[in-house]
């Protein structure tokens, strides 16, 4: 591992340490934060239990309801969009702010429209991928090389297989792009949602722990959604890298 | 020939409201004359004020927390290649967990009120800031610094000439998506276990089922995002 | 008559601040089936355009461009190859990959594709190199990719536009060698669109002189050469007339271009 890798574990470990010896002296009080390893005892505890197994299955499929229609719709959308510049142009100021809306500002109006079920919640979530996915695959469609364009027209693919086996293959380093903050976004409006009003999910086993004054199962459920977002993305930039690897120029 | 997209675009979102609005009903939605009819009457309104104040007063604090910290932390994890190799993909987790799973802990450490929405909206803000800030910092091509010392600049020279020059457009975005970001968070945190405030009302609004408050609130927040954010990206422009 | 282009004319239609560009023509053209016929001329003459049309892939503004009996309109007809001067070969996919493209896309059955796909990467040379991917090879490996990928279609008309043209002189003139091998091989009528004299003159059983913007045929000189020639006719001492004589012709010409690139700054 490189000295950088070394420095941040230590920088890590330091603060877990530091954290850790905080609160086993009492300097937190136990009622504000319990030390890392009782959250790491307590996480183990909960998921051997299976109490909350209901709970994370409901988040995880949420968050991949949402991402998997932001990546269909996104990428749909962006094909269509790209082909037809006059109409982007509209929508161009409409990307340029979008991330900047409060979405959750949305929240209640979504759940007076779909009820208080699932979906607001993968409403929230896919509304904040969407917009991700749409910009990076435009980016990689605008730079498919029109040599590239010309030879499918030589191939006589016509306008959907040349998309489907030119455009959208080239553009894919860019739309990986689109994914990965797909699945960030999804975590974060799925399991905000489910924080603010829900009856299940993780979030809201959070809150209700919070307003419970139960900090041996907030703390565990918080470490949870750390671990679980943090792996994931970690991942995701492993195989992005080795995606990739292929298509770079040695 | 400039104004003419935004324009239409907007002309569009509110032909699609209003079509949205006809085919979903009173109980769904609001229509739009009736929602901007209703925000400026909330504006006037003397109850809905203190509410706004108390919205804008934590954001406003939150945001300053966020611009001064997450500069002072972006620049000067920038200025070393070692630091800001450590430090990135630290920043790039934390940016991308949901934070509002660490709004509990906020709470827990401040306790109801002020202090934590502004706590947790800065959270929010800093993130970003200094990410960029510190990509700033380390992007600044290495030409810029040898004309430096070939054109013989001190070093304060150097930085208020160059340095800023260069990673100014980029630490302006990284505050565009912080000025973004706060405004979330302050939000977030008063749509949980606040009792004043935009994010109060918001929620108050919504287990009351009153759809036009609903609207009238989400459309000022909205109004006034994008507007600060076109401000921004303006300048980002300018910039560039 | 294989290919024939009868008053073939391409003007690019004005467009914001911009005047009409008459970029080539009238052109006329007739290439016999299997004839190998190069174009030169100076640059931004037009002969991009001109392959352009005969592929099918800009329509003509006046004129008629007829391949096989059949006119040539907005869309590239059967049989008919192109390799250009850009990489076109596709990133995601490895060299066997990019060769079986079109065959997939043709439905051909997987046993033929295989057949053809192998017997093509034998032929260019690429036999080590199937499960490379294109960033791993040099950009005359690449062409070769691309090559390989139009021959294994089996093309009747095969059209070229300065294939070579990132290479280095050494590696043109092998690959002028593959060329003319591929040409023996499959039969196809070949334009070949080259700046380069010596490369026209050492490849075609006929070249054709372009003259400056808007492009249209000066003189079309033909070489002689026997079928089964290679690069070794450059020895000869016809090759020295020829392309003296070529560039006689076409000198001018590139002063009156040179003047148009400076006129348009």
């Amino acid at each position: 591992m490189s000295v950088a890798g070394l420095l941040r574990l230590a920088v890590i470990a330091i603060a877990v340490g530091a954290l850790e010896l905080l609160c086993r002296t009492g300097v937190i009080p136990s009622l504000t934060a319990i030390p890392p390893s009782a959250m790491v005892e307590g996480l183990l505890r909960i998921l051997q239990s299976g109490k909350f197994t209901a709970d994370i299955v409901t988040t995880l499929r949420n968050v991949a309801v949402a991402i998997t229609a932001a990546m269909l719709a996104g990428i749909a959308f962006a094909t269509v969009l790209q082909s037809l510049p006059a109409v982007r142009r509209i929508f161009d100021p409409l990307f340029a702010a979008y991330y900047a809306i409060p979405m959750y500002a949305f929240y209640p109006l979504l759940i007076v429209i779909l009820g208080l079920g699932d979906l607001p919640q993968i409403a929230i979530g896919f509304l904040l991928a969407v917009v991700a996915v749409i910009l990076n695959a435009l980016n990689g469609l605008d730079r498919v090389p029109p040599v590239l364009l010309k030879t499918a027209r030589v191939h006589r693919l016509g306008a959907v297989r040349t998309a489907l086996k030119v455009r959208l293959p080239f553009a894919a380093p860019y739309i990986f792009t689109g994914f990965k903050l797909a699945v960030a976004y999804s975590f974060i409006g799925v399991i905000g949602a489910e924080f603010i009003t829900s009856n299940r999910g993780i979030g809201y086993e959070i809150a209700f722990a919070y307003n419970n004054f139960d900090n041996r199962v907030m703390y565990p459920m918080i470490l949870l959604v750390l671990v679980v977002v943090i792996t994931i993305n970690m991942s995701l930039h492993h195989w992005e890298r080795r995606l990739l690897e292929r298509r770079r120029r040695s | 020939m400039r104004w003419r997209d935004p324009l239409l675009l907007i002309a569009i979102l509110l032909a699609g409201w209003q079509l949205l609005y006809l085919a979903v009903g009173d109980v769904g939605l609001s229509s739009p004359s009736r929602t901007v009819r209703n925000v400026t009457a909330m504006l006037g309104d003397a109850r809905f004020l203190p509410h706004i104040r108390e919205t804008l007063l934590a954001f406003t604090q939150a945001f300053a927390i966020a611009l001064a910290a997450g500069l002072l932390i972006g620049l000067t994890l920038g200025a070393s290649r070692l630091t800001g190799e450590v430090a990135e993909p630290i920043l790039v987790a934390l940016y991308s967990i949901p934070k509002v799973t660490l709004y509990p802990v906020i709470l827990l450490v401040f306790g109801i009120g002020m202090p934590a929405k502004v706590a947790f909206g800065a959270i929010h803000g800093i993130v970003p800031i200094s990410l960029f800030a510190m990509n700033a910092i380390r992007n600044i091509a290495p030409v810029h610094l040898r004309t430096a010392r070939v054109l013989r600049l001190s070093p304060v020279e150097t930085a208020g000439k160059i340095l800023l020059r260069a990673a100014l457009p980029e630490i302006v975005t990284g505050i565009r998506v912080g000025f973004s970001l706060t405004l979330i968070g302050t939000l977030l945190g008063e749509m949980f276990g606040a009792q004043r405030g935009l994010g109060f009302l918001l929620m108050q609004a919504m287990s009351l089922h009153e759809m036009e408050r609903i609207m009238s609130i989400t459309l000022v927040l909205v109004v006034f995002a994008a507007a600060v954010n076109a401000v921004l990206l303006a300048l980002e422009r300018r910039l560039e | 008559m294989h290919v024939s282009l009868r008053d073939v004319t391409r003007v690019y239609p004005a467009r914001a601040g911009q005047p009409a560009v008459h970029a080539l023509g009238p052109v006329d053209l007739g290439l016999e089936q299997g004839e190998f016929f190069a174009v030169v001329g100076p640059s931004g003459c037009g002969k991009s355009t001109l392959l352009e049309v005969m592929a099918g892939l800009a329509t003509p503004s006046a004129g008629e461009c007829v391949f096989e009996g059949k006119p040539i309109g907005g869309e590239v007809p059967d049989g008919i190859g192109v390799v250009f001067q850009e990489d076109a070969s596709f990133p995601w996919l490895s060299v066997y990959d990019n060769i079986a493209f079109g065959l997939h896309h043709a439905g051909r059955p997987g046993p033929e594709v295989s057949g053809l796909v192998e017997y093509a990467l034998t032929f260019m040379g690429l036999r080590d190199f199937a499960n490379a991917y294109p960033a791993q090879l040099s950009g005359g490996m690449r062409q070769r990719v691309c090559i390989a990928r139009t021959l294994v279609l089996k093309p009747r008309l095969i059209l070229l536009d300065e294939p070579f043209g990132a290479l280095d002189q050494q590696t043109r003139l092998l690959m002028g060698d593959e060329l003319l091998r591929l040409w023996r091989e499959t039969g196809a009528t070949i334009l070949l669109i080259t700046h380069a004299i010596d490369e026209a003159t050492m490849l075609a059983d006929r070249v054709g002189v372009m003259s400056a913007r808007p492009g249209r045929f000066l003189e079309t000189v033909a070489t002689g050469w026997p079928r089964e020639r290679d690069s070794t006719v450059v020895s000869s001492d016809s090759f020295g007339r020829l392309t003296g004589r070529i560039w006689t012709r076409l000198r001018a010409e590139s002063l009156r271009a040179l003047g148009h690139q400076q006129e348009a700054r």
